[in-house]
Protein backbone atom coordinates (compact mmCIF):
# COMPACT_ATOMS: atom_id res chain seq x y z
CA UNK A 1 0.00 0.00 0.00
CA UNK A 2 1.63 3.55 -0.69
CA UNK A 3 1.09 5.93 2.23
CA UNK A 4 2.21 9.47 2.18
CA UNK A 5 5.16 10.65 4.25
CA UNK A 6 4.23 14.56 3.91
CA UNK A 7 2.55 16.80 6.11
CA UNK A 8 -1.37 17.12 5.21
CA UNK A 9 -0.89 20.61 5.71
CA UNK A 10 -3.64 21.81 3.08
CA UNK A 11 -7.19 21.92 2.18
CA UNK A 12 -8.81 18.58 1.17
CA UNK A 13 -10.57 18.81 -2.22
CA UNK A 14 -13.23 16.44 -3.22
CA UNK A 15 -13.41 14.17 -6.07
CA UNK A 16 -15.12 11.01 -7.51
CA UNK A 17 -13.95 8.21 -8.40
CA UNK A 18 -16.54 5.84 -10.03
CA UNK A 19 -19.08 7.11 -8.23
CA UNK A 20 -17.19 7.29 -4.67
CA UNK A 21 -16.12 10.68 -3.27
CA UNK A 22 -12.98 10.84 -1.70
CA UNK A 23 -11.22 13.59 0.59
CA UNK A 24 -7.86 13.77 -0.94
CA UNK A 25 -4.52 16.63 -0.64
CA UNK A 26 -4.54 18.86 -3.55
CA UNK A 27 -1.10 19.79 -5.18
CA UNK A 28 -0.78 15.81 -6.64
CA UNK A 29 -1.26 14.06 -9.65
CA UNK A 30 -4.17 11.83 -10.19
CA UNK A 31 -2.27 8.60 -10.45
CA UNK A 32 -0.34 9.14 -7.29
CA UNK A 33 -3.79 10.41 -5.38
CA UNK A 34 -5.34 7.19 -6.39
CA UNK A 35 -1.97 4.79 -5.31
CA UNK A 36 -3.01 6.77 -2.38
CA UNK A 37 -6.52 5.82 -1.79
CA UNK A 38 -5.58 2.66 -2.70
CA UNK A 39 -6.75 2.12 -5.91
CA UNK A 40 -4.29 0.23 -8.51
CA UNK A 41 -6.29 -0.83 -11.94
CA UNK A 42 -6.80 2.42 -13.69
CA UNK A 43 -7.77 0.04 -16.91
CA UNK A 44 -8.51 -2.52 -18.39
CA UNK A 45 -6.22 -3.61 -21.46
CA UNK A 46 -8.88 -3.79 -25.16
CA UNK A 47 -6.87 -7.60 -26.02
CA UNK A 48 -6.65 -9.47 -23.11
CA UNK A 49 -9.03 -7.27 -20.62
CA UNK A 50 -6.19 -7.29 -17.84
CA UNK A 51 -6.14 -4.94 -15.33
CA UNK A 52 -3.46 -2.13 -15.69
CA UNK A 53 -1.88 1.08 -13.34
CA UNK A 54 1.06 3.16 -13.35
CA UNK A 55 4.42 1.91 -14.79
CA UNK A 56 6.89 5.10 -15.53
CA UNK A 57 5.40 7.88 -13.51
CA UNK A 58 6.54 9.96 -16.21
CA UNK A 59 4.44 9.99 -19.14
CA UNK A 60 6.36 7.52 -21.17
CA UNK A 61 4.16 4.38 -20.57
CA UNK A 62 0.50 5.45 -21.06
CA UNK A 63 -0.54 2.48 -18.37
CA UNK A 64 -2.14 5.04 -15.98
CA UNK A 65 -4.89 5.62 -18.44
CA UNK A 66 -8.23 6.95 -17.02
CA UNK A 67 -11.47 8.53 -17.98
CA UNK A 68 -11.63 12.33 -16.73
CA UNK A 69 -14.53 14.36 -16.47
CA UNK A 70 -15.88 12.10 -19.25
CA UNK A 71 -12.55 12.54 -21.60
CA UNK A 72 -10.55 8.79 -22.12
CA UNK A 73 -7.05 8.50 -22.38
CA UNK A 74 -5.96 10.55 -19.97
CA UNK A 75 -2.51 10.02 -18.38
CA UNK A 76 -3.46 10.35 -14.77
CA UNK A 77 0.29 10.72 -13.79
CA UNK A 78 0.24 14.33 -15.86
CA UNK A 79 -2.69 15.44 -14.44
CA UNK A 80 -3.17 17.15 -11.70
CA UNK A 81 -6.40 16.38 -9.10
CA UNK A 82 -8.43 19.80 -8.98
CA UNK A 83 -11.59 20.00 -7.05
CA UNK A 84 -14.89 17.85 -8.50
CA UNK A 85 -12.69 16.21 -10.98
CA UNK A 86 -14.82 13.13 -12.07
CA UNK A 87 -12.39 9.89 -13.05
CA UNK A 88 -13.44 6.48 -14.67
CA UNK A 89 -11.18 3.30 -14.92
CA UNK A 90 -10.75 3.12 -18.55
CA UNK A 91 -12.17 -0.13 -20.04
CA UNK A 92 -12.36 0.64 -23.83
CA UNK A 93 -14.35 -2.47 -24.39
CA UNK A 94 -17.11 -1.37 -21.86
CA UNK A 95 -17.26 1.79 -23.79
CA UNK A 96 -17.71 0.37 -27.11
CA UNK A 97 -20.57 -2.07 -26.31
CA UNK A 98 -22.58 0.97 -24.13
CA UNK A 99 -22.35 3.00 -27.36
CA UNK B 1 10.05 39.03 -34.89
CA UNK B 2 7.07 37.29 -35.19
CA UNK B 3 5.83 36.26 -31.62
CA UNK B 4 5.60 32.66 -32.94
CA UNK B 5 9.19 32.62 -33.76
CA UNK B 6 12.40 32.29 -31.32
CA UNK B 7 15.94 32.32 -31.98
CA UNK B 8 16.56 29.03 -29.60
CA UNK B 9 13.62 26.71 -28.59
CA UNK B 10 14.73 23.75 -26.06
CA UNK B 11 12.45 20.81 -25.24
CA UNK B 12 12.83 20.02 -21.67
CA UNK B 13 13.66 21.33 -18.65
CA UNK B 14 15.92 18.91 -17.05
CA UNK B 15 19.45 20.06 -16.10
CA UNK B 16 20.73 19.51 -19.61
CA UNK B 17 17.85 22.60 -21.08
CA UNK B 18 17.52 24.61 -17.77
CA UNK B 19 21.57 25.18 -18.47
CA UNK B 20 21.39 26.17 -22.18
CA UNK B 21 18.20 28.24 -20.91
CA UNK B 22 20.59 30.57 -18.89
CA UNK B 23 23.53 30.78 -20.99
CA UNK B 24 20.81 31.71 -24.33
CA UNK B 25 19.13 34.47 -21.74
CA UNK B 26 22.55 35.42 -20.54
CA UNK B 27 23.59 36.46 -23.96
CA UNK B 28 19.68 37.97 -25.07
CA UNK B 29 18.93 34.80 -27.34
CA UNK B 30 14.91 35.13 -27.80
CA UNK B 31 14.22 31.48 -25.86
CA UNK B 32 11.27 29.31 -25.43
CA UNK B 33 11.69 26.38 -23.06
CA UNK B 34 8.79 23.84 -23.75
CA UNK B 35 8.64 21.63 -21.05
CA UNK B 36 5.98 18.55 -20.06
CA UNK B 37 6.77 18.94 -16.43
CA UNK B 38 4.41 20.73 -14.42
CA UNK B 39 7.51 22.72 -13.23
CA UNK B 40 11.48 22.47 -14.02
CA UNK B 41 13.96 19.90 -13.36
CA UNK B 42 12.98 17.28 -15.22
CA UNK B 43 12.79 13.50 -13.48
CA UNK B 44 16.08 13.50 -11.83
CA UNK B 45 15.16 17.08 -9.91
CA UNK B 46 11.69 16.71 -10.31
CA UNK B 47 9.59 18.73 -7.77
CA UNK B 48 12.59 20.26 -6.19
CA UNK B 49 10.65 23.48 -5.37
CA UNK B 50 8.39 21.68 -3.51
CA UNK B 51 11.40 19.81 -1.48
CA UNK B 52 13.39 23.17 -0.90
CA UNK B 53 12.22 22.97 3.05
CA UNK B 54 14.03 20.32 4.36
CA UNK B 55 13.31 16.33 3.20
CA UNK B 56 16.38 14.53 4.93
CA UNK B 57 16.00 11.16 3.22
CA UNK B 58 16.30 12.84 -0.47
CA UNK B 59 19.95 13.32 -0.81
CA UNK B 60 22.63 16.13 -1.12
CA UNK B 61 22.95 14.76 -5.24
CA UNK B 62 19.30 15.67 -5.53
CA UNK B 63 19.98 19.09 -3.51
CA UNK B 64 22.03 20.46 -6.31
CA UNK B 65 20.13 20.89 -8.61
CA UNK B 66 18.19 24.11 -5.93
CA UNK B 67 20.43 26.56 -7.41
CA UNK B 68 20.40 25.15 -11.13
CA UNK B 69 15.96 25.67 -10.92
CA UNK B 70 16.66 29.09 -9.21
CA UNK B 71 19.13 30.73 -11.67
CA UNK B 72 16.64 28.76 -14.61
CA UNK B 73 13.81 30.78 -12.69
CA UNK B 74 15.62 34.26 -13.23
CA UNK B 75 16.70 33.36 -17.29
CA UNK B 76 14.81 35.93 -19.66
CA UNK B 77 13.27 33.03 -21.23
CA UNK B 78 9.71 31.74 -21.96
CA UNK B 79 8.88 29.24 -20.24
CA UNK B 80 5.65 26.74 -20.71
CA UNK B 81 5.46 23.75 -18.43
CA UNK B 82 2.78 21.15 -18.88
CA UNK B 83 3.42 21.97 -22.79
CA UNK B 84 3.29 18.05 -24.46
CA UNK B 85 5.41 18.88 -28.12
CA UNK B 86 3.62 16.15 -30.75
CA UNK B 87 5.97 17.59 -33.46
CA UNK B 88 9.22 18.43 -34.58
CA UNK B 89 10.06 19.21 -38.08
CA UNK B 90 13.53 19.19 -39.71
CA UNK B 91 12.30 22.60 -40.82
CA UNK B 92 12.74 23.54 -37.10
CA UNK B 93 8.81 23.95 -36.82
CA UNK B 94 7.63 22.50 -33.07
CA UNK B 95 4.06 21.55 -32.27
CA UNK B 96 2.30 21.34 -28.86
CA UNK B 97 -0.30 21.17 -26.64
CA UNK B 98 -0.89 22.85 -23.05
CA UNK B 99 -4.28 22.13 -21.60
CA UNK B 100 -5.97 20.45 -24.45
CA UNK B 101 -4.86 23.64 -27.14
CA UNK B 102 -2.32 23.17 -29.90
CA UNK B 103 0.55 25.84 -30.59
CA UNK B 104 2.89 25.93 -33.78
CA UNK B 105 6.21 27.56 -33.18
CA UNK B 106 9.23 28.13 -35.01
CA UNK B 107 12.77 28.32 -33.89
CA UNK B 108 16.21 29.31 -35.55
CA UNK B 109 17.84 26.71 -33.31
CA UNK B 110 15.97 24.13 -31.75
CA UNK B 111 17.79 21.82 -28.94
CA UNK B 112 16.13 18.94 -27.67
CA UNK B 113 16.59 18.05 -24.06
CA UNK B 114 13.90 15.33 -23.41
CA UNK B 115 16.32 13.47 -20.94
CA UNK B 116 15.85 9.47 -20.28
CA UNK B 117 13.63 7.13 -19.42
CA UNK B 118 14.03 3.90 -17.64
CA UNK B 119 15.19 0.69 -19.91
CA UNK B 120 12.18 -1.53 -20.67
CA UNK B 121 12.58 -4.69 -18.01
CA UNK B 122 10.32 -7.16 -19.78
CA UNK B 123 10.49 -10.41 -17.90
CA UNK B 124 7.21 -12.25 -17.30
CA UNK B 125 4.71 -10.72 -15.06
CA UNK B 126 5.95 -7.39 -15.70
CA UNK B 127 2.43 -6.02 -16.81
CA UNK B 128 1.09 -7.46 -13.58
CA UNK B 129 -0.73 -4.72 -11.53
CA UNK B 130 1.40 -3.74 -8.57
CA UNK B 131 4.68 -3.97 -10.63
CA UNK B 132 6.46 -0.49 -11.38
CA UNK B 133 9.36 1.25 -12.69
CA UNK B 134 11.64 2.29 -9.29
CA UNK B 135 12.02 5.81 -11.36
CA UNK B 136 8.17 5.44 -10.92
CA UNK B 137 8.32 4.32 -7.57
CA UNK B 138 10.98 7.15 -6.58
CA UNK B 139 8.49 9.98 -8.79
CA UNK B 140 6.00 9.17 -6.30
CA UNK B 141 8.56 9.98 -3.48
CA UNK B 142 10.06 13.38 -4.68
CA UNK B 143 5.98 14.64 -6.52
CA UNK B 144 3.91 13.28 -3.79
CA UNK B 145 5.77 11.94 -0.77
CA UNK B 146 4.62 8.45 -1.03
CA UNK B 147 6.18 5.50 -0.34
CA UNK B 148 5.59 1.98 -0.22
CA UNK B 149 5.91 -0.43 3.02
CA UNK B 150 7.80 -4.04 2.05
CA UNK B 151 7.99 -3.52 -1.80
CA UNK B 152 10.39 -5.65 -3.74
CA UNK B 153 13.54 -4.18 -5.60
CA UNK B 154 14.68 -5.41 -8.41
CA UNK B 155 17.75 -5.04 -11.21
CA UNK B 156 20.98 -3.34 -11.60
CA UNK B 157 22.35 0.31 -11.22
CA UNK B 158 23.10 2.97 -8.88
CA UNK B 159 18.94 4.61 -9.20
CA UNK B 160 18.07 1.46 -7.74
CA UNK B 161 20.36 1.85 -4.82
CA UNK B 162 19.40 5.24 -4.22
CA UNK B 163 16.03 5.27 -4.33
CA UNK B 164 16.37 1.99 -1.69
CA UNK B 165 18.89 4.41 0.31
CA UNK B 166 15.86 7.08 -0.04
CA UNK B 167 13.38 4.58 1.40
CA UNK B 168 15.30 3.32 4.13
CA UNK B 169 15.98 6.78 4.79
CA UNK B 170 12.62 7.73 5.53
CA UNK B 171 12.33 4.95 7.94
CA UNK B 172 9.87 3.03 5.01
CA UNK B 173 10.86 -0.88 5.18
CA UNK B 174 12.01 -3.18 1.88
CA UNK B 175 10.87 -6.79 1.67
CA UNK B 176 13.56 -7.43 -0.16
CA UNK B 177 16.95 -6.26 -2.31
CA UNK B 178 17.78 -8.37 -5.45
CA UNK B 179 20.57 -7.60 -7.22
CA UNK B 180 21.10 -8.71 -10.62
CA UNK B 181 24.66 -7.74 -11.08
CA UNK B 182 25.94 -10.72 -12.57
CA UNK B 183 30.11 -11.63 -10.50
CA UNK B 184 31.69 -10.78 -14.44
CA UNK B 185 30.60 -7.28 -14.29
CA UNK B 186 32.65 -6.63 -11.52
CA UNK B 187 35.50 -8.20 -13.16
CA UNK B 188 34.86 -6.24 -15.98
CA UNK B 189 34.78 -2.80 -14.27
CA UNK B 190 37.98 -3.40 -12.61
CA UNK B 191 39.96 -2.93 -15.71
CA UNK B 192 38.78 0.67 -15.45
CA UNK B 193 38.71 1.57 -12.07
CA UNK B 194 41.54 4.25 -12.83
CA UNK B 195 38.77 6.56 -14.27
CA UNK B 196 36.88 5.50 -11.44
CA UNK B 197 39.17 7.17 -8.90
CA UNK B 198 37.74 10.38 -10.22
CA UNK B 199 34.38 9.60 -8.61
CA UNK B 200 35.61 7.54 -5.31
CA UNK B 201 33.11 9.67 -3.60
CA UNK B 202 30.27 8.47 -5.42
CA UNK B 203 31.25 4.77 -4.99
CA UNK B 204 32.19 4.94 -1.68
CA UNK B 205 28.62 6.06 -1.32
CA UNK B 206 26.84 3.82 -3.54
CA UNK B 207 28.72 1.00 -0.85
CA UNK B 208 27.68 2.83 2.13
CA UNK B 209 23.53 2.46 0.32
CA UNK B 210 24.58 -1.14 -0.39
CA UNK B 211 26.10 -1.79 3.69
CA UNK B 212 22.49 -0.07 4.89
CA UNK B 213 20.57 -2.31 2.89
CA UNK B 214 22.58 -5.24 4.03
CA UNK B 215 22.46 -4.16 7.71
CA UNK B 216 18.25 -3.42 7.38
CA UNK B 217 15.62 -6.22 7.89
CA UNK B 218 15.80 -6.31 4.23
CA UNK B 219 16.46 -9.54 2.41
CA UNK B 220 19.80 -9.14 0.04
CA UNK B 221 19.69 -11.45 -2.99
CA UNK B 222 22.80 -11.63 -5.15
CA UNK B 223 23.78 -13.89 -7.82
CA UNK B 224 20.64 -14.08 -9.64
CA UNK B 225 20.30 -15.30 -12.86
CA UNK B 226 16.09 -15.10 -13.60
CA UNK B 227 13.17 -13.87 -12.77
CA UNK B 228 9.81 -13.96 -13.23
CA UNK B 229 6.47 -12.18 -11.55
CA UNK B 230 3.63 -14.07 -10.50
CA UNK B 231 -0.33 -13.23 -9.90
CA UNK B 232 -3.57 -13.38 -11.75
CA UNK B 233 -4.38 -9.41 -11.90
CA UNK B 234 -2.19 -8.19 -9.78
CA UNK B 235 1.32 -9.37 -8.82
CA UNK B 236 1.32 -11.76 -5.72
CA UNK B 237 5.15 -13.22 -5.84
CA UNK B 238 8.33 -13.09 -7.39
CA UNK B 239 10.74 -15.97 -8.17
CA UNK B 240 13.83 -15.79 -8.34
CA UNK B 241 17.29 -18.35 -9.65
CA UNK B 242 19.60 -18.32 -7.46
CA UNK B 243 22.76 -20.29 -7.95
CA UNK B 244 20.77 -22.79 -10.05
CA UNK B 245 17.49 -23.38 -7.51
CA UNK B 246 14.13 -21.35 -7.82
CA UNK B 247 13.04 -19.35 -4.88
CA UNK B 248 9.65 -17.41 -4.38
CA UNK B 249 8.87 -14.28 -1.93
CA UNK B 250 5.42 -13.61 -1.76
CA UNK B 251 5.20 -9.67 -2.27
CA UNK B 252 2.41 -7.40 -3.40
CA UNK B 253 4.83 -4.26 -4.91
CA UNK B 254 7.51 -4.84 -7.15
CA UNK B 255 10.16 -2.13 -8.38
CA UNK B 256 12.17 -3.10 -11.66
CA UNK B 257 15.08 -0.90 -12.68
CA UNK B 258 17.73 -1.96 -14.93
CA UNK B 259 19.12 1.71 -15.87
CA UNK B 260 18.16 4.38 -18.12
CA UNK B 261 18.22 4.81 -22.07
CA UNK B 262 17.83 7.71 -23.71
CA UNK B 263 14.54 9.15 -24.88
CA UNK B 264 14.92 9.36 -28.78
CA UNK B 265 11.34 9.55 -29.80
CA UNK B 266 11.86 13.62 -30.30
CA UNK B 267 15.14 13.61 -32.00
CA UNK B 268 14.29 10.82 -34.81
CA UNK B 269 10.83 11.65 -35.84
CA UNK B 270 13.06 14.90 -36.64
CA UNK B 271 14.83 12.52 -39.37
CA UNK B 272 18.14 12.64 -37.15
CA UNK B 273 20.56 10.06 -37.22
CA UNK B 274 20.92 7.41 -34.36
CA UNK B 275 23.65 4.98 -33.63
CA UNK B 276 23.69 1.48 -31.27
CA UNK B 277 25.80 2.09 -28.36
CA UNK B 278 27.02 -1.21 -27.37
CA UNK B 279 28.60 -0.98 -24.06
CA UNK B 280 25.27 0.74 -22.78
CA UNK B 281 22.78 -1.32 -25.00
CA UNK B 282 20.88 1.25 -26.29
CA UNK B 283 19.49 3.42 -29.44
CA UNK B 284 21.34 6.96 -28.97
CA UNK B 285 21.51 10.49 -31.28
CA UNK B 286 24.52 10.54 -33.12
CA UNK B 287 26.18 14.36 -32.42
CA UNK B 288 29.11 16.23 -33.65
CA UNK B 289 30.92 18.53 -31.31
CA UNK B 290 29.00 17.57 -28.64
CA UNK B 291 25.14 18.65 -29.73
CA UNK B 292 25.12 19.18 -33.59
CA UNK B 293 22.77 16.09 -34.41
CA UNK B 294 22.96 15.48 -38.73
CA UNK B 295 19.58 18.15 -39.23
CA UNK B 296 20.78 21.46 -39.80
CA UNK B 297 19.73 23.49 -36.79
CA UNK B 298 18.65 21.21 -34.17
CA UNK B 299 20.86 19.90 -31.08
CA UNK B 300 20.69 17.30 -28.82
CA UNK B 301 22.45 17.45 -25.43
CA UNK B 302 22.15 15.38 -21.91
CA UNK B 303 20.82 11.90 -21.74
CA UNK B 304 18.45 12.76 -25.05
CA UNK B 305 21.40 11.98 -27.03
CA UNK B 306 23.53 9.72 -24.62
CA UNK B 307 22.93 8.89 -20.78
CA UNK B 308 26.09 9.85 -18.86
CA UNK B 309 24.39 11.51 -16.15
CA UNK B 310 22.80 15.03 -14.47
CA UNK B 311 26.33 16.72 -14.47
CA UNK B 312 27.54 16.15 -17.61
CA UNK B 313 23.74 16.78 -19.19
CA UNK B 314 24.22 20.23 -17.43
CA UNK B 315 27.56 21.18 -18.90
CA UNK B 316 26.13 19.48 -22.53
CA UNK B 317 23.61 21.73 -22.06
CA UNK B 318 26.14 24.55 -21.69
CA UNK B 319 28.22 23.69 -24.79
CA UNK B 320 24.85 23.14 -26.76
CA UNK B 321 24.29 26.62 -25.96
CA UNK B 322 27.33 28.24 -26.97
CA UNK B 323 27.30 26.66 -30.31
CA UNK B 324 23.04 27.69 -31.21
CA UNK B 325 24.73 31.24 -29.70
CA UNK B 326 27.54 31.10 -32.34
CA UNK B 327 25.32 29.57 -35.01
CA UNK B 328 22.77 32.70 -34.30
CA UNK B 329 25.66 34.74 -34.47
CA UNK B 330 25.26 36.19 -30.84
CA UNK B 331 28.77 34.96 -29.77
CA UNK B 332 31.69 35.64 -31.84
CA UNK B 333 34.69 32.56 -32.44
CA UNK B 334 36.69 33.92 -30.21
CA UNK B 335 34.02 33.77 -27.06
CA UNK B 336 32.83 30.19 -28.38
CA UNK B 337 36.07 29.24 -27.98
CA UNK B 338 37.05 30.61 -24.80
CA UNK B 339 33.49 29.42 -22.74
CA UNK B 340 34.05 26.14 -24.45
CA UNK B 341 37.28 25.50 -23.07
CA UNK B 342 36.76 25.18 -19.08
CA UNK B 343 32.86 23.41 -19.89
CA UNK B 344 34.91 20.56 -21.93
CA UNK B 345 37.41 20.34 -19.00
CA UNK B 346 34.56 20.11 -16.71
CA UNK B 347 32.40 17.61 -18.92
CA UNK B 348 35.48 15.09 -19.22
CA UNK B 349 36.50 15.37 -15.31
CA UNK B 350 32.62 13.90 -15.59
CA UNK B 351 32.85 11.54 -18.02
CA UNK B 352 36.21 9.64 -16.32
CA UNK B 353 34.30 7.45 -14.53
CA UNK B 354 31.89 6.41 -17.53
CA UNK B 355 33.55 3.96 -18.47
CA UNK B 356 33.67 1.58 -15.31
CA UNK B 357 30.09 2.53 -14.56
CA UNK B 358 29.09 1.09 -17.35
CA UNK B 359 30.77 -1.86 -17.09
CA UNK B 360 29.69 -2.62 -13.99
CA UNK B 361 25.90 -1.79 -14.53
CA UNK B 362 25.83 -3.36 -18.28
CA UNK B 363 22.59 -4.71 -19.23
CA UNK B 364 22.08 -8.35 -19.01
CA UNK B 365 20.55 -10.00 -21.98
CA UNK B 366 18.43 -12.15 -19.97
CA UNK B 367 16.44 -8.83 -18.75
CA UNK B 368 16.73 -7.03 -22.22
CA UNK B 369 15.81 -10.38 -23.84
CA UNK B 370 12.24 -12.21 -22.98
CA UNK B 371 13.06 -15.45 -22.93
CA UNK B 372 9.41 -16.69 -21.88
CA UNK B 373 7.12 -17.13 -24.44
CA UNK B 374 4.28 -15.70 -23.21
CA UNK B 375 6.55 -12.47 -21.87
CA UNK B 376 4.53 -9.19 -22.73
CA UNK B 377 7.14 -7.18 -25.03
CA UNK B 378 4.78 -4.28 -26.36
CA UNK B 379 2.62 -3.34 -23.24
CA UNK B 380 0.31 -1.28 -25.23
CA UNK B 381 -0.85 -3.79 -27.62
CA UNK B 382 -0.23 -6.74 -25.63
CA UNK B 383 1.89 -8.44 -28.19
CA UNK B 384 4.32 -11.52 -26.34
CA UNK B 385 7.51 -12.52 -27.16
CA UNK B 386 5.75 -15.64 -29.29
CA UNK B 387 4.16 -13.56 -32.04
CA UNK B 388 7.62 -11.81 -32.44
CA UNK B 389 9.29 -14.86 -32.98
CA UNK B 390 6.70 -16.15 -34.68
CA UNK B 391 6.77 -12.51 -36.73
CA UNK B 392 10.61 -13.18 -37.39
CA UNK B 393 10.22 -16.90 -38.52
CA UNK B 394 7.62 -16.04 -41.56
CA UNK B 395 9.94 -13.41 -42.87
CA UNK B 396 9.56 -10.29 -40.77
CA UNK B 397 12.84 -8.13 -40.98
CA UNK B 398 12.49 -5.42 -39.05
CA UNK B 399 10.24 -3.21 -36.30
CA UNK B 400 8.00 -1.15 -38.80
CA UNK B 401 6.83 -4.76 -40.91
CA UNK B 402 6.66 -6.01 -37.24
CA UNK B 403 3.20 -3.58 -36.71
CA UNK B 404 2.30 -4.67 -39.74
CA UNK B 405 2.17 -8.27 -38.70
CA UNK B 406 1.09 -7.87 -34.90
CA UNK B 407 0.47 -4.31 -33.92
CA UNK B 408 3.60 -4.19 -32.07
CA UNK B 409 4.70 -0.57 -31.24
CA UNK B 410 1.41 0.51 -32.17
CA UNK B 411 -0.30 1.54 -28.78
CA UNK B 412 -0.52 5.02 -27.20
CA UNK B 413 2.69 5.03 -26.27
CA UNK B 414 4.35 4.86 -29.81
CA UNK B 415 7.17 2.07 -29.07
CA UNK B 416 8.76 4.34 -26.45
CA UNK B 417 8.50 1.07 -24.17
CA UNK B 418 9.24 -1.67 -26.56
CA UNK B 419 11.68 -0.46 -29.36
CA UNK B 420 14.81 -1.18 -27.67
CA UNK B 421 13.61 -4.97 -27.09
CA UNK B 422 11.89 -5.21 -30.39
CA UNK B 423 15.51 -4.36 -31.97
CA UNK B 424 17.26 -6.77 -29.95
CA UNK B 425 14.96 -9.40 -30.34
CA UNK B 426 14.78 -9.00 -34.43
CA UNK B 427 18.46 -8.95 -34.42
CA UNK B 428 18.79 -11.81 -32.15
CA UNK B 429 16.30 -14.26 -33.98
CA UNK B 430 16.37 -13.24 -37.21
CA UNK B 431 20.88 -13.40 -36.91
CA UNK B 432 21.19 -9.40 -38.62
CA UNK B 433 23.63 -6.77 -36.88
CA UNK B 434 21.15 -4.74 -34.90
CA UNK B 435 21.94 -1.40 -36.86
CA UNK B 436 20.76 -3.23 -40.13
CA UNK B 437 17.66 -4.15 -37.96
CA UNK B 438 17.02 -0.50 -36.82
CA UNK B 439 14.47 0.80 -35.23
CA UNK B 440 10.46 1.89 -35.40
CA UNK B 441 10.12 5.05 -37.81
CA UNK B 442 8.88 7.51 -35.82
CA UNK B 443 6.14 10.04 -36.98
CA UNK B 444 4.14 12.30 -35.52
CA UNK B 445 2.04 13.15 -33.27
CA UNK B 446 4.59 11.90 -31.16
CA UNK B 447 2.26 12.03 -28.46
CA UNK B 448 -1.74 11.08 -28.96
CA UNK B 449 -3.24 14.50 -30.15
CA UNK B 450 -7.25 15.05 -30.30
CA UNK B 451 -8.76 16.51 -33.14
CA UNK B 452 -9.95 19.08 -31.10
CA UNK B 453 -6.82 19.89 -29.89
CA UNK B 454 -5.21 19.99 -33.56
CA UNK B 455 -8.18 22.25 -35.18
CA UNK B 456 -7.17 24.77 -33.03
CA UNK B 457 -3.94 25.20 -33.77
CA UNK B 458 -2.78 28.50 -33.52
CA UNK B 459 0.17 30.44 -33.62
CA UNK B 460 1.05 31.10 -29.97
Amino acid sequence: MFRSINNKHHKPITIDYEGKTFSVQPGTNVAAMLLEAGIYDFRKTPKNNAKRGPYCMMGVCFDCLVVIDGVENQQACMVEVKEGMRINRQDINNLINNE
Amino acid sequence: MNKSEYDIIIIGAGPAGMSAAILASDYGAKTLVLDEGSAPGGQIYRAIEKNKKSKPYLNSSYQSGFSLVDSFRLANVDYKSEARIWHLSDELKVCYSIKGKSFNVKGKQILVATGAQERPFPISGWTLSGVMGAGGAQVLLKESGLVCDNAVFVGSGPLLYLIAHQYLAAGVPIKAFIDTTPKSNYLRAIKHSFGALSAVKNIIEGWQWKREIMNSNTLYVVNVSDLRLNGDDSVSSIEYQQNGHWKQLDCEHVFLHQGVVPEVNVSLSAGCDKKWNEQQACWEIAVEQNTYSSIKGIHVAGDAASVSGAVAAEHKGSIAAINMLYELGLVSNEIKNKQLKPLHKKLNTELLPRAFLEALFKPQQQYCLPHEDDTIVCRCEEVSLSEIKKSVNLGCVGPNQLKSFTRCGMGPCQGRFCGLTVSELIAKHAKVPIEEVGYYRVRPPIKPVTLSELSCLEKA
